[in-house]
């Protein structure tokens, strides 16, 4: 196990190094540069900007300083729009609210999504299953970006129930809004896994087994059909991570949240490239993070697989 | 009697042409497919879908650039939709007919969704194919790469793109493309894996065809019930993602628009009441997804009826 988690390491330094490297050229290659305006700038000013930034250096020397700042003080550098601001602020400001919903609607996704899959599969075919389905195939059409502004429409428009945008930590009626826009197509897919697994399970022999010698039932979906029903959720859970995060994008736009995906748009839309690098990078790094976590627990649930 | 004879003969001339004919899996699919009232329901979507869009301005009374001064600066009220000024759809808060903009939305996105998943099928398939076939360290560094480029938030990478090389219809494609196909090479792969070793492909090589033609020639064509499968799932995926990105503001630009673009702007503007310009772009948006669905189900249920 534990060279299994040095193993994956080893990969995932390189993956990540090499994502650094190939956004870094890419930004170079790209037409203009950051002070690239519509009114051109004296050659003196932009060459004094150029060497204030470091970008007059020879670009295997800009990669190696900027990689050095990373490992060495995890300094992603200056904003190159907003003079006083570095990359790291910007990601501090915004981070701990993209952290708050993202983890809010992943708890959201996999506990309701669990529930309603178990629910499914232990009462099939009747009204609940198919309420369960139902909300399930319905659910896969509407991503974020869909579902943020029906929610606006129908609870702050028609409803006046909730602040149509904006962010607090203290307030929980913020919060409500992004963590449904943000966790309900994953949690109609988790619904779909867990209950098409959990039908498997359920029909397999050690199930039959422990109906036959008087086990509870709740102890049989419990002890016996939940674990091994779980493994397809859990192998899904790194692709939903991925997705929220990005997902996270819009719920930052939509409903003016302030979150990461706020400071990557501006960005985007500023030309801003050492804002974007950070915040892809930064990315890149949780969700190799991420997909390693997953996978030992992967491992750890189900004791047939070895590394 | 004479008639009663005729129609014996011709009974059996066609039951004798049923019998040469014989029954592929294909056939026998495509008879599953038909049987499957939800796949069916979606494929029928589809179809008046892509009518739509084929001949929807041939509907259109405006055009999708034409300003109708008429209602601008008053489209919450004058800008419903109506037949009597010919704006079925109504009008976008520019003035400009709906029912036009939806029907150049939803050129783009289908082409968007179609163009994406055909260069996922092709290279996705030509490498997985390849790193499949030919095995050993080949196919581990090939299929190494794939994890890394797995590994990489991509959606990410797409708006740095987007945004490093200009935002145009182009470079969306390369960028849709550039990741799509990675999913397509693992699964792939893993059906050429299983095939490889199989008597046609061991006789292709006894005779001597050369390792290329036996990829193009023989495996490629094993593999179209997975790839037609996974291609059909991948369209709807490839129309999300041309979506998010639009909606974003960063996919396609004006006077081009998708219906990304066009909920982004029904979803601006529905504080005004004009909540037809978020209605008609997302129930089109909405029914597309659902067809394709249908259908990429259907098509796998269909294949593959052991499964069910």
């Amino acid at each position: 196990m534990f060279a299994y988690v040095l193993r994956r390491m080893a990969v995932a330094i390189p993956t990540l190094l090499l994502l650094i490297v190939l956004s870094f050229v890419l930004m170079h290659l790209a037409p203009g540069g950051p002070f690239t305006q519509e009114r051109e700038l004296p050659a003196q000013v932009l060459a004094n900007l150029n060497a204030k930034y470091g970008l007059d250096q020879p670009l295997w020397r800009q990669i190696w300083n900027y990689l050095y700042g990373i490992v060495a003080h995890f300094d992603f550098g200056p904003s190159f729009v907003y003079p006083d601001r570095t990359v790291n602020q910007l990601i501090a400001e915004g981070f701990p609210v993209t952290l708050t919903y993202g983890a809010l609607s992943f708890l959201f996704a996999v506990v309701v999504g669990v529930a309603l899959g178990v629910v499914a599969a232990i009462r099939q075919n009747s009204f609940l299953d198919y309420l369960a389905v139902g909300i399930s195939i319905g659910a896969q059409v509407l991503p974020n970006f869909v579902m943020a502004p029906i929610l606006v429409l129908v609870f702050t428009l028609w409803c006046g129930l909730l602040p149509g945008g904006g962010w607090s930590f203290s307030d929980p009626r913020f919060w409500v809004m992004p963590v449904i826009a943000l966790g309900t197509s994953y949690m109609a897919s988790i619904a779909r896994i867990t209950r098409s697994s959990m039908l498997e399970v359920l029909g397999s022999n050690h199930i039959r087994t422990a109906r036959a010698k008087g086990m509870p039932e709740h102890r049989v979906v419990i002890r016996h059909a939940l674990k091994p029903a779980l493994l397809p959720v859990i192998s899904y859970l790194g692709p939903v991570f991925v997705s929220m995060i990005t997902g996270s994008v819009v719920i930052d736009i939509y409903f003016s949240t302030g979150g990461i995906g706020k400071a990557f748009v501006d960005s985007a839309l500023n030309r801003d490239y050492a804002v974007m690098m950070g915040v892809t990078i930064l990315i890149g790094a949780l969700t190799i993070l991420f997909n390693l976590v997953v996978d030992i627990l992967y491992a750890w649930i189900d004791p047939r697989i070895r590394y | 009697m004479v008639i009663e004879q005729e129609k014996m003969r011709s009974l059996a001339s066609r039951l004798g042409q049923e019998e040469v004919r014989g029954r592929s899996p294909w056939t026998d699919a495509r008879k599953r497919f038909v049987r499957n009232r939800a796949a069916m329901t979606g494929f029928v979507i589809l179809v008046l879908v892509a009518l739509f869009a084929i001949f929807g301005n041939g509907l259109a009374v405006w055009s999708n650039e034409d300003l109708d001064f008429e209602v601008m600066g008053q489209v919450a009220t004058l800008g419903q939709p109506s037949l009597a000024n010919g704006h079925y759809f109504g009008t976008d808060d520019l003035g400009r007919d709906l029912f036009a903009r939806t029907v150049q939305a939803t050129q783009v996105s289908l082409t968007v969704g179609v163009v994406g998943a055909a260069i996922a099928v092709i290279v996705g398939t030509l490498y997985g194919a390849t790193a499949g076939y030919v095995g050993g360290r080949t196919d581990q560094l090939m299929m190494r790469i794939v994890d890394i480029l797995m590994s990489i938030p991509y959606m990410f990478v797409l708006i740095l793109l987007l945004v490093m090389f200009g935002r145009s219809i182009t470079m969306l494609f390369l960028g849709i493309g550039l990741i799509s196909w990675l999913d397509m090479s693992r699964i792939v792969r893993g059906q050429t894996l299983s095939l490889k070793n199989r008597e046609f492909i061991e006789a292709a090589r006894a005779i001597g065809v050369p390792s290329w033609r036996i990829i193009l020639r023989h495996i490629v064509p094993n593999l179209l019930g997975v790839v037609a499968v996974y291609a059909t799932l991948l369209v709807p995926l490839m129309i999300l993602t041309e979506s998010f990105i639009s909606f974003l503001g960063l996919g396609v630009q004006e006077p081009l628009t998708s219906w990304g673009a066009l909920i982004s702007e029904g979803a601006g503007t529905m504080n005004y009441g004009t909540l037809w310009q978020l209605a008609f772009p997302l129930f089109f948006f909405c029914i597309t997804l659902f067809g394709f669905f249908f259908v990429g189900d259907g098509l796998r249920d269909a294949l593959d009826p052991r499964d069910r």
